[in-house]
């Protein structure tokens, strides 16, 4: 199969995505409404206004891991209802688009889920702003840990929605597998947060999200193959 | 289908036989030999079950996951049998480290689990992920594909490991001093003897155990091929939906 192909598949399938979410907007509007609900949670559960340092950076990191989980738990449920799966599988193509369009669907999911859900959280949540500068690192960590998410998250989906207890196994499968995504993602945007001052992401958790996300593409690609084999 | 007469796991015997020397012997050297360590006193001498449980869990599950591989380049299904069992009891063996390691915290530190312990932290990340191995399986219904998808898991939950020790290794700064290291480079010779012997005695006894399992599974699958030529097989039982792998007795 040419790359052309490949390129052009690919992008076939990401505008279909995002065109059925357009038309019916559902699983971004529940992730971002599920966002706000958990903010509001937060509030009462850890009984604080607003929060600073380690603590924001962990309840805006539970709330866009559990708010990914509504994403990927739906990412290839419309295909298997519909028979959208065994088309792609009829049609001549490099069964590597499929997981490149589905994972880059659930990235710009999560990219516009995070567009609602981090300014939300600046004005519910968040104690003093970290600034401009502080921002730009926040969406640096936020690329970096959602890229993770989408791949780890494409391929989970993919195992769990051939399976019968698929909602349980999506969360199961998904949620030890992000933990070190969770460790680093935190751990980066504690000290922008932090109430003394914006600091900087750390480069080394940059580095760690980076690794992350290098090695579970390279293996999601490697074995994506075996997943949607019949 | 022609059903072998050769029974699977002859050698079982000789292997329990080794472990149970060896495993004895290490006990022994550890509760007998080893001195007692200056900073830790007694309680360091869990260290000698531990550890090498902590190795063996992730010999176990590093061996699960090339048979995977193994598996999705050939579709042979004994690979299959071979991951599955060799995660299976690594999981066991997991549990153990987990165990013994909280003992060790609570001797250590006075408490029953502590989060500024690297290994300890990732080793639980690690037990819980691969505790999803067999609901996976079991909520798969065609063995093929069940195969097909528990190999992935044993690969991807294999690279897994290393990316988790590292991202907690570096969450988490050593606060307390390692009077010990893990890897033994720095022991004393009485306790690295002890020691080695403890790892090798405790990679017997998970040999031992996953030619038991193997054993088992071949015995029984030969059994049903008996008894399905003798024509006294109860056809009216169905046959359990199951999360472990269908052996071919041949």
């Amino acid at each position: 199969m040419s790359g052309a192909g490949l390129l052009g598949a690919t992008r076939a399938i990401l505008a279909k995505e995002l065109l059925l979410e357009r038309r019916a907007p559902q699983t971004i509007v529940a992730m971002a409404l599920f966002s706000a609900t958990t903010y509001v949670i937060f509030h009462f559960a850890l009984q604080r206004d607003s929060i600073a340092g380690n603590l924001a950076s962990g309840v805006l990191w539970v709330t866009v891991l559990l708010a990914a989980m509504l994403g990927i738990g739906r990412l290839f449920i419309a295909d298997r209802d519909e028979g959208g799966l065994d088309g792609f599988l009829l049609a001549p193509v490099d069964r590597t688009a499929l997981l490149a369009a589905k994972a880059l669907t659930l990235f710009v999911f999560l990219l516009v889920l995070e567009a609602v859900a981090v300014p939300l959280f600046g004005i519910l949540l968040l104690g003093p702003s970290p600034g401009a500068g502080g921002w730009a690192g926040v969406l640096l960590v936020l690329v970096l840990a959602d890229l993770g998410i989408a791949v780890v998250g494409t391929l989970v989906a993919a195992i769990a929605v051939r399976t019968r207890s698929r909602d349980l196994i999506t969360s199961i499968l998904a949620l030890p597998l992000l933990i070190p995504v969770v460790i680093g993602a935190s751990r980066a945007t504690a000290d922008v947060f932090a109430a003394t001052g914006a600091g900087s992401p750390g480069g080394r958790w940059l580095l760690v999200l980076a690794l992350y996300d290098l090695v579970f593409a390279l293996l999601a690609w490697a074995l994506f193959d075996f997943l949607v084999e019949d | 289908m022609p059903t072998s007469t050769r029974l699977y796991g002859t050698r079982l015997s000789a292997w329990a036989i080794a472990t149970a020397i060896v495993l004895t012997a290490a006990f022994a050297l550890a509760a007998f030999y080893a001195p007692i360590e200056a900073d830790q006193g007694f309680s360091q001498k869990i260290f000698y079950v531990h550890v090498p449980l902590a190795i063996v869990t992730l010999i176990g599950f590093v061996y699960g996951g090339i048979c995977g591989v193994q598996y999705l380049r050939s579709g042979d299904s004994r690979h299959d049998l071979r991951s599955y069992t060799a995660i299976h009891q690594a999981l066991i063996f997991c549990l153990a480290a987990l165990i013994t390691g909280s003992i060790w915290a609570k001797a250590a530190w006075g408490q029953w689990w502590v989060w500024d312990e690297p290994t300890l932290v990732s080793f639980l990340i690690v037990f819980l992920l691969y505790c999803t191995y067999q609901p996976l399986r079991f909520s798969i219904e065609d063995p093929e594909r069940q195969a097909r998808y528990a190999a992935v898991f044993a690969v991807v939950a294999g690279a897994f490991i290393p990316l988790n020790f590292i991202a907690v290794r570096l969450a988490d700064p050593l606060i307390h001093p390692r009077v010990l290291s893990k890897s033994g480079g720095n022991l004393p010779g009485e306790m690295k003897l002890t020691f080695y012997m403890a790892i090798v005695g405790m990679l017997l006894l998970f040999i031992t155990l996953y030619k038991y399992e193997m054993t088992a599974k071949h015995g029984r699958a030969q059994l049903r091929a008996l008894r399905r030529r003798l024509g006294t097989i109860d056809q009216e039982a169905p046959r359990g939906r199951s999360a472990a792998p269908s052996v071919n007795p041949s």
